[in-house]
């Protein structure tokens, strides 16, 4: 009846037996294994590969366009000479200045059309007002990128507590988080964000905070069915029994553990983000001129479409292709999680 | 003997479910001394876990403490009152959620669960949640608690502590978790550890291996023990008094050796019939025939008397509790059997017997004798 007895070293020996089974399971869990997995997927990888493109344009144009100006500000900077797109005009041309003799519309490089033949000074082409296609398009992915990343942040997070509380606590909590979340939910995308500039201003930052706000219901509802499992998981119950306060409880044992799929759907949902802010510029709400924007200048192209068809072509594929790469890689950031998500 | 440090008084905890009120816990008293391990046994679903859970009050819904006294060391964790309307409500004085969390959960009473390989974070290292919880319960900085996270840690017996702390739990074995979870419950310094059935998971040796840990460390640090089984053979082991619950009442009551060699009720003493004792030899092992009737609705009269080999036709009638059967010389032993009629005063010897049929290992349609049934 007594189950003691055996107590002997060799048995201590099996108890800890972490062999080589163990490093294998190690690998399953955590970042090194999810991006080991990206890597083995060929469009998952070329997604990364563009977004890490797209991403360090971004930078770079918001260090020229953003932070330069901030500091011209100070003396300090100013007597070098610092000032907006500081590193453009001494290398290259302003993205948003008319070129003194200007030549509009011209094609890529190679071609010709009716305003002349494309030159090498504007590998891409002019706009309608003879500013080089290519630095803007550089100096707009800032936008794209910035305008996908924090509304992306803003819903992701706002999204994420309401889902996380209301999953957690259940009964009342619950019900009026979520069918105020659902409420948002019924508003179309759209007219969601439209009605929000209406308020607030054509001010990019709520523009931003709008397209977030509106994907709130879309991360709440995906975070509380995780939730919904996670907190019947004994390790909550032995936080709750330890004392532990709710608020930890949920920061720290509940969200990490559902925030799998919340990942992936921002990845996607950057793309989305990004489609809205470029659809909102194309209708002359979101950022305005004369600072480039994907979106405002595939609206401005709309009127010379004829006259040269890549002064659409190019802002459009940009937003495809930087759309179509956060897909990608968001698709493969779900298989490669997926073993986990089934769990 | 001192008071106790938990005293429990006839708990009631109920499930409020769509087919109707499951009555999980139903009217149960125990103690618990300094000091000592007490065991809580039964079979699955006699409400063990509920109790323990009650005690901590982290029943979760739709289950609800509706009635009885838990106090701790004097202060009420569960107390009603009948307001004039003649329900029952808490009264002013029972702690609030928020004394249990600060005050008892984790710092006076700890428990360890069941199921070591879930109760532990996945994307935590194990020293981050043992910090975590060394730090709410006992006052310390950070460094301090990661001090105590490895002196705990070497307690219970995990070779290289300091280096294992950074591990995650997938990089324990089920053994090696248990003893975390073991040294997470002891390092807040409670005065009482509600062990869930927190060897069921293990294989034997292991089991045997943790049992002789626990001893030591209960006797090294003092703490009391209250632990949840469904194993006679880890009572016997580590327990000094054993309550023996059936259907969410408490059946017998006694020291672990009283209860072994000493029975004083049908149903411990078929369980202790149905496994294999060192102490006696057996042809064969005799089952306790057919299964635990559903608590939403238990038999009438006592509640074992559906299985029982010694029911008689009183016992439909008659829920006895659990009361003193001792002799004047011996420890309190409690049994809630109407065999002894000079306590219990009914006219159980002269009451005619029901045939149980508890030969045969499955009784078929008896199981689900839900009272009415075969009245």
């Amino acid at each position: 009846m007594a189950t003691t007895g055996s107590t002997s070293d060799e048995v201590l020996d099996t108890d800890e037996g972490v062999g080589e089974a163990d490093s294998e399971i190690e690998s399953r869990v955590g970042w090194r294994y999810t991006l080991g997995q990206v890597k083995g997927d060929p469009t998952a990888l070329a997604g990364l590969v563009v977004i890490c493109f797209m991403s360090g344009l971004a930078a770079f144009a918001t260090l020229d366009a953003v932070v330069f100006d901030y500091l011209s500000e100070y003396a300090v900077f100013a007597q070098f000479g610092m000032r907006k797109y500081w590193i453009a005009e001494t290398f290259w041309i302003s993205p948003v200045k008319e070129p003194l003799g200007a030549r509009r519309l011209l094609p890529p490089a190679p071609l010709d059309n009716a305003y002349g033949q494309g030159t090498w000074d504007h590998p891409l082409g002019t706009d309608d007002r003879g500013r080089d296609i290519l630095v803007r398009l550089v100096y707009g992915s800032r936008i794209a990128i910035s305008v996908g990343a924090i509304a992306t942040v803003v819903g992701m997070v706002g999204g994420t507590v309401v889902g996380a509380v209301a999953g957690y606590y259940g009964g009342w909590v619950d019900d009026v988080l979520m069918r105020a979340v659902e409420t948002l939910y019924a508003i179309p995308f759209f007219i969601l964000v439209l009605s929000f500039i209406a308020v607030f201003g054509r001010n990019l930052a709520f523009v931003m905070v709008g397209v977030g706000i509106a994907s709130i219901p879309t991360f709440s509802r995906l975070i509380r069915s995780e939730v919904v499992s996670v907190r019947e998981e004994d390790y909550i119950e032995a936080a709750e029994a330890a004392g532990v306060r709710d608020r930890n409880i949920i920061a720290r044992h509940v969200i990490p553990n559902s925030f799998a799929p919340v990942l992936v759907q921002g990845t996607l949902q950057i793309g989305t983000a990004i489609l809205i802010v470029a659809g909102l510029s194309f209708l002359g709400f979101g950022v305005q001129p004369p600072t480039p924007s994907w979106g405002q200048m595939l609206s401005k192209s709309r009127g010379v479409m004829i006259e040269n068809v890549w002064f659409s072509i190019w802002p459009g594929l940009c937003i495809l292709v930087t759309v179509v790469a956060f897909n990608m890689f968001g698709d493969g950031l779900r298989d490669a999680l997926d073993p986990r998500l089934k769990n | 003997m001192t008071d106790p440090i938990l005293e429990v008084r006839d708990l009631q905890t109920h499930f409020f479910t769509a087919d109707g009120v499951v009555r999980a816990v139903d009217g149960v008293s125990f103690e618990v001394y300094e000091e000592e391990i007490v065991g809580i046994v039964g079979e699955s679903g006699a409400g063990k876990s509920v109790a323990a859970a009650s005690i901590m009050r982290l029943v979760e819904d739709p289950g609800e403490v509706v009635g009885g006294e838990v106090s701790f060391k004097g202060e009420p964790i569960v107390e009603f009152e009948e307001t004039e309307a003649g329900t029952r409500r808490p009264t002013d004085a029972m702690l609030s959620n928020r004394e249990m969390r600060e005050r008892i959960r984790g710092r006076e009473i700890a428990i360890i669960f069941q199921d070591p390989m879930e109760s532990l974070n996945p994307v935590f290292t194990v020293g981050g949640q043992l910090r975590e919880f060394i730090e709410i319960n006992r006052d310390v900085g950070e460094s301090e608690a990661r001090e105590i996270a490895v002196e705990m840690l070497r307690e219970v017996g995990i070779p290289e502590p300091r280096e294992r702390l950074d591990d995650y739990p997938h990089q324990f074995s089920g053994g090696m978790r248990q003893r975390v979870l073991i040294a997470m419950a002891l390092s807040c310094e409670p005065s009482l550890i509600i062990a869930d059935e927190p060897t069921t998971a293990l294989d034997v040796t292991v089991e045997g291996q943790i049992l002789e840990q626990v001893a030591d460390l209960q006797e090294k640090y003092g703490t009391s023990f209250i632990w949840v089984t469904h194993d006679l053979g880890v009572v016997a082991e580590i327990c000094d008094r054993v309550n023996v619950m059936y259907l969410g009442q408490m059946a017998e009551q006694a020291a672990v050796d009283a209860l072994f060699h000493d029975t004083r009720h049908p149903y411990t003493d078929a369980l202790l019939d149905s496994l294999p004792r060192p102490d006696r030899t057996v042809e064969e092992l005799r089952p306790i025939a057919g299964v635990m009737p559903e608590a939403i609705n238990p038999p009438s009269g006592c509640r074992f008397h559906t299985r029982c080999p010694d029911a008689r036709e009183v016992c439909r009638q008659v829920n006895p509790d659990a009361r003193d059967v001792s002799e004047s010389d011996e420890r309190p032993h409690r049994a809630a059997c109407l065999k002894h009629e000079d306590v219990f005063h009914e006219d159980y010897w002269s009451s005619p017997p029901i045939d149980n049929e508890t030969d045969s290992g499955f009784a078929v349609g008896r199981t689900d004798a839900g009272g009415s049934g075969d009245e």
